[in-house]
């Protein structure tokens, strides 16, 4: 393995690690609050054994909430199922939309520990390129990663994809931390073998605090 | 225990407050907090024996939260509740409020309360 690939190898690791213990995360809180449930129907069960009368509306909530829960699983499971699939195929199709709503939802999470809004524009109801799925991703996801790092004080972040016939542009808008010192270096090294590797490429402008990545519609192999 | 006052801090809103609902049926007295900004302006008063924090909340973590809540009522002592079960969470949780006070969720109810009985006779 030469010293890109191995780079691009690392990323991907780092990746997956990093958005699984997310997704981890986020079900073990679905389970917390499914545990308290089954304990509060416990506690509720063992006062009517005492005498107390069962409060309807108090089982009605809790239904809700478990309800609620397992649909949020649901969509996690979903979710992580995709994401999972993105290595199945080293080239195809992709639908930059679907693959940005994807990394939207499971980034979710990271962009509420930062106090981020992430707001995705699709220009266009698909846009559509050939491209390794699971580097695509991983790219995305660190062009996120620095743009919700560098995030202004509204903290809202615009992420618009549109295309022509030739490329897709991804931009990341409302990065007015951009011009400021002390912001992580980037495109970093790992970065710069995923730029490579799937013959993308980017500008950065802090005078309008965006970044732009640009990838080609269909990467010959 | 019976007048403990207790304030769960955790960004899981249907966690926190069913926790608390529990807890108020074994007479605990117990509030709740989805944010660590609306934690904060709760300790306002110092009315809380004890904390019980997310390692991870938004905006601010648990262990940051700690430290300014300490800063605002020294007497509050602290549990940390945790969804992530990594080696280096736990480190830090631990350092914090003591290994045995860095519970794992989900957590139970009754050990969360033994937990507190522990921490008020220190």
């Amino acid at each position: 393995m030469d010293g890109k690939c191995g780079i691009v190898g690392e990323a991907g690791l780092q990746f997956f690690g990093r958005i699984t213990a997310s997704v981890s995360h986020e079900i073990k809180n679905v389970l917390a609050v499914l545990n308290e449930n089954a304990g509060l129907l416990e506690d509720v069960v063992l006062m009517a054994e005492k005498g107390i009368p069962l409060d309807t509306e108090r089982l009605k909530r809790m239904a809700g909430s478990m309800e609620r829960q397992i649909l949020r699983a649901n969509g996690i499971v979903e979710n992580m199922n995709r994401f999972a699939h993105a290595v199945d195929e080293k080239v195809q199709e992709v639908d930059l939309n679907e693959t940005l709503s994807l990394l939207v939802a499971l980034t979710r999470r990271f962009a509420d520990m930062r106090g981020v809004t992430l707001e995705p524009v699709y220009v266009d109801s698909r846009v559509l390129l050939i491209s390794n799925p699971f580097l695509l991703q991983n790219l995305l996801w660190c062009f996120l990663d620095f743009a919700m790092e560098v995030a202004g004080k509204g903290k809202g972040l615009k992420i618009v994809a549109d295309a022509d016939d030739r490329v897709v542009r991804i931009r990341f808008a409302g990065l007015e931390r951009l011009a400021e010192r002390d912001t992580p270096v980037f495109p970093s090294e790992r970065e710069m073998a995923l730029i490579e590797a799937l013959e993308a490429d980017f500008s950065v402008d802090p005078e309008v605090s965006q970044v732009i990545m640009t990838l080609p519609r269909r990467r010959y192999i | 225990m019976k007048n403990m006052k207790v304030l769960l801090v955790d960004d899981e809103e249907e966690l926190v407050s069913t926790m608390a609902e529990r807890l108020s049926m074994r007479g605990i007295d117990a509030d709740w907090s989805t944010s660590a900004e609306d934690a904060l302006r709760r300790l306002e008063t110092c009315r809380y024996d004890i904390a019980v924090l997310d390692v991870k909340i938004p905006r601010m973590n648990g262990i940051e939260l700690k430290k300014r809540m300490e800063r605002k009522c020294s007497r509050t002592k602290f549990i940390f509740l945790t969804g992530h079960g990594s080696e280096r969470d736990f480190r830090v949780g631990s350092l914090e409020a003591g290994p045995e006070f860095y519970l794992v969720k989900p957590a139970n109810i009754e050990e969360l309360i033994e937990k507190m009985g522990q921490l008020m006779e220190r």
